[in-house]
């Protein structure tokens, strides 16, 4: 099949000769390999926005998980907002608030937009969302930002893997996490190599994370994974663009999250028989929801340790 | 190359909590039934790895069985399938496997009614896109991103050439296929992936080849 990019370094190449931005190179792909206009591609991107911009709202006004082990902590994030009190910066923790919203919603079994995966699927909206207060994109430019992270995200998955089953959660929020980052920077007015700095300093930071979801369920500690990833993608883009250039390219730090992942125990690859999962607390919450015990005790307490 | 579509990557929309789980769960159910071409009256569904660690916590179960009543992966019904299901006449069973498979995420899934039973290997490979690995027991390696045709038929000289002018004739272009065979001169399986969904009327021609037994679609 004839594509337009393999990886990270053909992709920054191929924009700068051509003097293209990535999501318009994403576009173009899109178009050469699936035969429809560019309008119902940008069309159907625009719909996968929406439903973004609705799990955000949903999240916002507050849920809560079937099982009741998450929800409510973008509200609580966007109350301190309010308050004028935070200390990493409002634009930050907006960005960690609507991440947090669109995983709570996820939680709840709402309806969300897989970004790369459900589990992953609050930092490319909770940073879009956030950047857009300050950069004040038109909705071509943020529809742009989903295909500058796909174009990214396309690399991985083919390259790597997105799957926290096969490569644990650094595949999956080390890879939004990237690809958010490589969007802000092309949204900020950024050129393509800052976009893969980007990345690369991203999911540098990342690697070795594993998937140890406590009871099995995306909720503890993938919530917060997301908040900590779109904290990580701001700040990554914000030192791209500063100049900040990463010493181990783009694409071997996309071949070394692969080959962590491959080495990685399957007790922290979804499994949840290691890792957080494992621990006196995270085996108490697992038991209690799996045999409907008193799950709403071990939380009031804290712990599962007397 | 397993990631073709930037939708791929920034979808599906879908219900949560999992891509993998749930969405790419949705869609192998959905793949059974599209390959059987009708809703089963019952289902065996054998999870391995990840899957039968985590499937009730993901809603693997609710999905498969969603998939099987043909809901899509944003379908709200997903939530409540096993109620669809006591109405729409499906029994189900799920057995947790301890065996290890290649990939962490497949389900085997076995299905039928009173007039034939089938079964299909799904893996789910991350942000809901599937694999069907193995269809009554032949493998095979289908995306479930691209329509296909399946074509079971006697293991005949001609009959390949028989159903690719068929195609032919009616302007459909093959992007991928694959042919196995469970036995020399036995039955014998086509998986034929196209660029875009064909008409029934061509399946029937199809099926109306000599050695021919049975053709289905994946329509996607």
């Amino acid at each position: 099949m004839e594509v337009l990019f393999h990886n990270v370094r053909e992709l920054v190449e191929r924009a700068e000769r051509e003097e293209k931005l990535i999501s318009e190179l994403m576009i173009e792909q899109e178009m050469l390999i699936s035969g429809r206009t560019r309008e119902e591609i940008i069309q159907q991107m625009d719909q996968n926005l929406t439903v973004m911009e609705e799990a955000v709202e949903r999240g916002l006004k507050g849920v809560q998980s079937v099982t009741g082990l998450t929800g409510g902590d973008a509200v609580l994030i966007q109350n301190y907002i309010a308050q004028g009190k935070s200390l990493s910066g409002d634009l930050l923790l907006d960005a960690v608030s609507k991440a947090v919203a669109t995983n709570e919603v996820n939680a709840a079994m709402g309806t969300i937009c897989a970004t790369p995966t459900a589990g992953s699927a609050g930092v490319v909206p909770g940073t879009l969302f956030a950047v857009k207060n300050k950069l004040n994109p038109t909705r071509e430019q943020m529809i742009r930002y989903l295909f500058t992270s796909g174009a990214f995200g396309f690399v991985v998955a083919n390259n790597a893997s997105i799957s926290g089953a096969a490569g644990g959660c650094q595949a999956e929020v080390g890879s939004a996490a990237g690809m958010a980052a490589a969007a802000i920077v092309e949204m900020a007015g950024g050129t393509p190599q800052q976009c893969s700095e980007a990345f690369a300093i991203t999911l540098k930071n990342m690697l070795g994370l594993v998937c140890d979801p406590v009871a099995g369920l995306v909720e503890v500690p993938c919530v917060k994974r997301n908040a900590m990833g779109a904290a990580n993608s701001l700040v990554a883009a914000d030192m791209a663009l500063a100049g900040v250039t990463s010493r181990i390219p783009c694409d071997e730090v996309i071949g070394a999250m692969y080959r962590i992942g491959q080495s990685m125990s399957p007790n922290l690859k979804e499994t949840a028989r290691g890792g957080l999962a494992a621990t006196p607390t995270g085996k108490a919450i697992s038991n209690a929801i799996l045999n409907n015990g008193d799950l709403q005790s071990i939380l009031k307490a804290g712990s599962a340790i007397e | 190359m397993k990631f073709t579509s930037v939708f791929d990557i920034i979808g599906p929309v879908m219900i949560g909590p999992s891509s993998s789980h749930t969405a790419g769960a949705a869609r192998i159910g959905r793949v059974a039934r599209d390959l059987f071409g009708r809703q089963p009256k019952w289902v065996k569904i054998h999870l391995y790895g990840s899957f039968a660690e985590t499937y009730r916590g993901h809603g693997t179960d609710v999905a498969i069985i969603g998939g099987l009543l043909d809901f899509d992966t944003f379908d709200e019904r997903i939530k409540t399938a096993f109620e669809h299901a006591e109405k729409a006449g499906l029994e189900y069973e799920f057995i947790p496997e301890t065996a290890n498979t290649e990939h962490p995420n497949t389900a085997r899934l076995v299905f039928g009614d009173d007039e034939g039973e089938m079964s299909i290997v799904g893996i789910s490979i991350g942000g809901g896109k599937i694999e069907v690995s193995e269809v009554n027991g032949f493998k095979l390696r289908l995306t479930g991103g691209m329509p296909a045709i399946l074509v079971v038929h006697d293991d005949r000289a001609g009959c390949i050439a028989n159903v690719a002018n068929c195609l032919a004739m009616h302007n459909v272009n093959i992007g991928h296929m694959e042919v196995s065979r469970i036995e020399r001169g036995l039955t014998a399986l086509m998986v034929i992936e196209i660029d875009q969904n064909i008409e029934d009327k061509v399946l029937q021609q199809i099926s109306l080849i000599p050695h021919i037994t049975k053709v289905s679609k994946i329509n996607n």
